[in-house]
Order: C-alpha cells, then structure tokens, then sequence
C-alpha cells in the first residue's frame, strides 16, 4: 500500500461518513457570522476585527475534528495493524495530516472569501487572508497531529486536546491575523507571511516525528 | 521459519504478570495459552508481535537474535487482536481490501458507482469464513460475530507464515469455530506457526502449552 492510497482511504472514509470537513466548514461559517450579526452593519469595526475573528474561528473550527484523527483508528484496533504494517510511524502521521488538511482546511480557505464579504474585506485583504490560510492552516493540522497523539487513549479528550493546542495555536493567530491587519494599513504582509511560511516548515519538520513517538509510546503502554 | 524466546518477562504498572517464559515454534507447529484473565496471554502474543516491549528476554528467528518490534518479523505476521478493526462506512470486501493493502498488496480505488477500493482475492477469503455473500454490504450492518469472522478472513487473505491469534473464538458461533480450527490446521499442514490464546478449546491439537499465571500473582 503506498502514501497515496492511505490517504485516499481517509478521504473516502470522510467523505461516506459525512463529519468531519464538512462540519468545520459550517461551524467556521456560523461562528464567524456571529459576529456580523452581533455588531450590526458597523462597517468600520467589522473591518477593523475582521482579522483576528477570522482566524479565531478558523482556529477553532480545526480543532473541532482533530479528536478523531488517530482515535478512530485506536479505539476499533486499526492503529495497531498501521504500526505493525511497513509504514513508519512518521509517514503515517503525515498521511494522517494531508489528509486531514484536505477534509477540514482546504474547505475552510475555499469558504473563507464568502465569510469574509461579511466583514465588509475588500480584494487586497481577502488575497492576504487566502494567503495566510494557506500558509497557516497546515500548521495546524501538523501541531494538531501532536496533541492528537498524545491524547489518543484519552476519551472524551476534546477539553484537554484544546488545553494541549490553543496555546501552540496562538503565534498562527498573531502572524496570520497581522498580515490581514498590515493589508488593511497598508504595510506590507510580507514580513508576516514570512514568518508564517517559517512556522510552516518548522512544524513539518518536527512534528510527525513528535506526534509518531507519541503514537508508539501509547500502542506499548 | 523457527521461533525462540528466551526468559520473556512481562511488568504492567508495578505488577509482574509473567517472567522467566521461555518457548520454541517450528513449523507446523501450534503453541496453546492458557491462563486466568490478566495472567499476561494477551501481553504475550502483543510482545510478540512487537507491539510491547518485553521488560526482559529475547526473541530469536532461525537463531538469530531479533530486535524488539523487528519490522523484519512484523511483516511475517498477522496479529488478531481483541478488536475487529472494521471500519463501519466500509463495505465488508473494502475492509478486507484495506487490510491487504497494508499488507503490502496493490490495491485501486476506483470512482463512481460500484467503486470504492478494488483488488482481487477477497471473494475466497470472505468465502473461507463463510460470509462470502455479505462482501458488498456496508460493514455498519454485521452482527458482533460476522465482524469477527471478517477480522479473521485477513488469515485466508494474506499468506504470512506466523499467526498470533488473540480468543479469536469470541462471538463465533459453532461453524465459525470449526471454520477457523480448519484454517488453523490447513496452515499448519502447510508449514505456517500459530500462537493461540483461548478460553474454548474449539478442536484444536497443539503441539505445547504455555500456562500463564501460577502463583505468581497476588
């Protein structure tokens, strides 16, 4: 079995049991209409939050389904077969992410442009936020790898999961926010992108090998 | 293929559950386990299996000194765990197809209308265990004991020489018993090793017994 066809098995499973991506997409869309809703047609303001709501919810919304990344597969057995197959632990992990950020952060950045019409955000912004999605939302799907696997034999994990990752969330949030902000001052988003494209390749390059041991020690426990 | 240990002892928490368990499997060759629940059988076979790490002993192929979770060794085995490890939005013959997919077997996927998973050889297994008639019906409907039956139809569908079956009785029914006794036995005929852990004696002749648990436990 190659890389491909196990993330193609995730992809069929979410997309026959209908949860996951979906389900982030529509919790980010009402979320971050609340929002518009609320202050009423402000359009100042809503402009001047619109950033940090976005990503905010965009944050939140993620973590929705990443509870189930590697429970699923530990609570009926699959884990185990998936550490005893000829995959690395590592490659799983990664196959798990890709596949995760297909279901929940690829929709999201496609529905973000509608949300952010809400928000009063003209063409530049909406560019930068498509931008910063783009470089941002693997970062969470890869740090959310790691608090996945560590709270992997722990049900009704969702609390400590959020505990665990909205901490490690927070410099997405910053630099993905605050290149929609330095867009609308017109300052130039380079400097945050940048750093988000460094986040970006950090993560990629640490955590599956964080969240495979962590994998490991819970099948030897 | 020979498989030897030596002085495997087992220490879950600050409990010792065995130590000191040494044993030897040719070909053909059967090992039963038995013991009360908790005595350790299923740590045995999951150390064996490499997915626990023995607190000591070793682990010897053909002679040679295996590390412990040896991937060499792991692609040699199956392990029945427990769990049946069915994913309910797969049809029975897609979950058999995942399994040999992970396996090392080539495996498509194919759009549209009657698509899904592909590859070929999973009628005989399902077959082999008798539910050869389910295999396009989504796994969610199987009742406990055909979800075990298709958990065990991976020992028809993939030929690896060692089998580690864990109560892999629990929820067969009497022809399910007699159908996984006459895989065992087929297996065995032909040079395949077995390592059993049961608390129904289904018709099986082994060839030792591993007794765990003698008052080493409080």
């Amino acid at each position: 079995m190659t890389f491909r066809s196990l993330i193609l098995r995730d992809l069929v499973l979410a997309t026959r049991i209908g949860g996951g991506g979906a389900m982030a997409v529509g919790f980010f869309i009402v979320a971050a209409a609340l929002y518009p809703l609320g202050i009423g047609p402000e359009l100042v303001l809503l402009r001047r939050i619109a950033p940090g709501v976005l990503w905010v919810s965009a944050l939140l919304s993620c973590l929705l389904s990443l509870d189930r990344m590697f429970q699923a597969d530990e609570e009926d057995g699959t884990l185990d077969l998936l550490m005893l197959s000829s995959f690395s632990p590592t490659g799983l992990v990664l196959a798990k992410v890709l596949a995760h950020w297909l279901t929940t952060g690829l929709p999201l950045i496609i529905a973000a442009p509608y949300v952010a019409m809400a928000f009063n955000l003209e063409h530049g912004p909406m560019l930068t936020l498509i931008f910063s999605m783009l470089l941002g939302t693997p970062v969470l799907s890869l740090v959310g790898a790691v608090g996945a696997a560590l709270t992997v034999g722990v049900r009704r994990g969702g609390m400590l999961l959020s505990l665990l990752l909205l901490p490690l969330y927070i410099p997405v949030l910053i630099f993905g926010a605050g290149s929609i902000e330095a867009t609308l001052f017109g300052t130039g988003a380079e400097a945050h992108l940048i750093v988000l494209l460094a986040l970006l390749l950090a993560s990629l390059a640490l955590c599956p090998i964080a969240a495979a041991s962590a994998l490991r020690e819970h099948v030897q426990s | 293929m020979r498989l030897e240990g030596r002085g495997l002892a087992c220490v879950r928490g600050e409990r010792e559950l065995f130590a000191g368990v040494d044993f030897s499997l040719s070909e053909g060759e059967l090992i039963f386990l038995e013991g009360p629940n908790g005595s350790g059988k299923s740590s045995f076979l999951r150390m064996i299996a490499g997915l626990l790490r023995p607190s000591s002993g070793s682990f010897l192929r053909d002679g040679a000194l295996l590390a412990s979770g040896s991937q060499d060794l792991q692609e040699q085995l199956i392990y029945v765990g427990h769990q049946d490890p069915v994913k309910p939005a797969f049809s029975v013959a897609e979950n058999l197809i995942f399994w040999m997919g992970l396996a090392g077997r080539k495996i498509e996927y194919r759009r549209g209308r009657g698509g899904g998973l592909v590859t070929d050889g999973t009628q005989d297994a399902l077959g082999a265990l008798g539910i050869a008639a389910l295999a396009d019906i989504p796994a969610r409907l199987l009742s406990a004991g055909q979800r075990r039956r298709l958990n065990l139809a991976r020992l028809a569908a993939i030929p690896r020489p060692l089998w580690l079956l864990d109560e892999p009785t629990v929820g067969l029914d009497a022809s399910g018993d007699a159908l996984l006794a006459g895989l065992m036995s087929r297996h065995r005929a032909s040079g395949g090793l077995v390592i059993v852990a049961s608390h129904t004696d289904f018709g099986v002749l082994a060839n030792r017994h591993l007794h765990f648990g003698q008052g080493r436990n409080p």
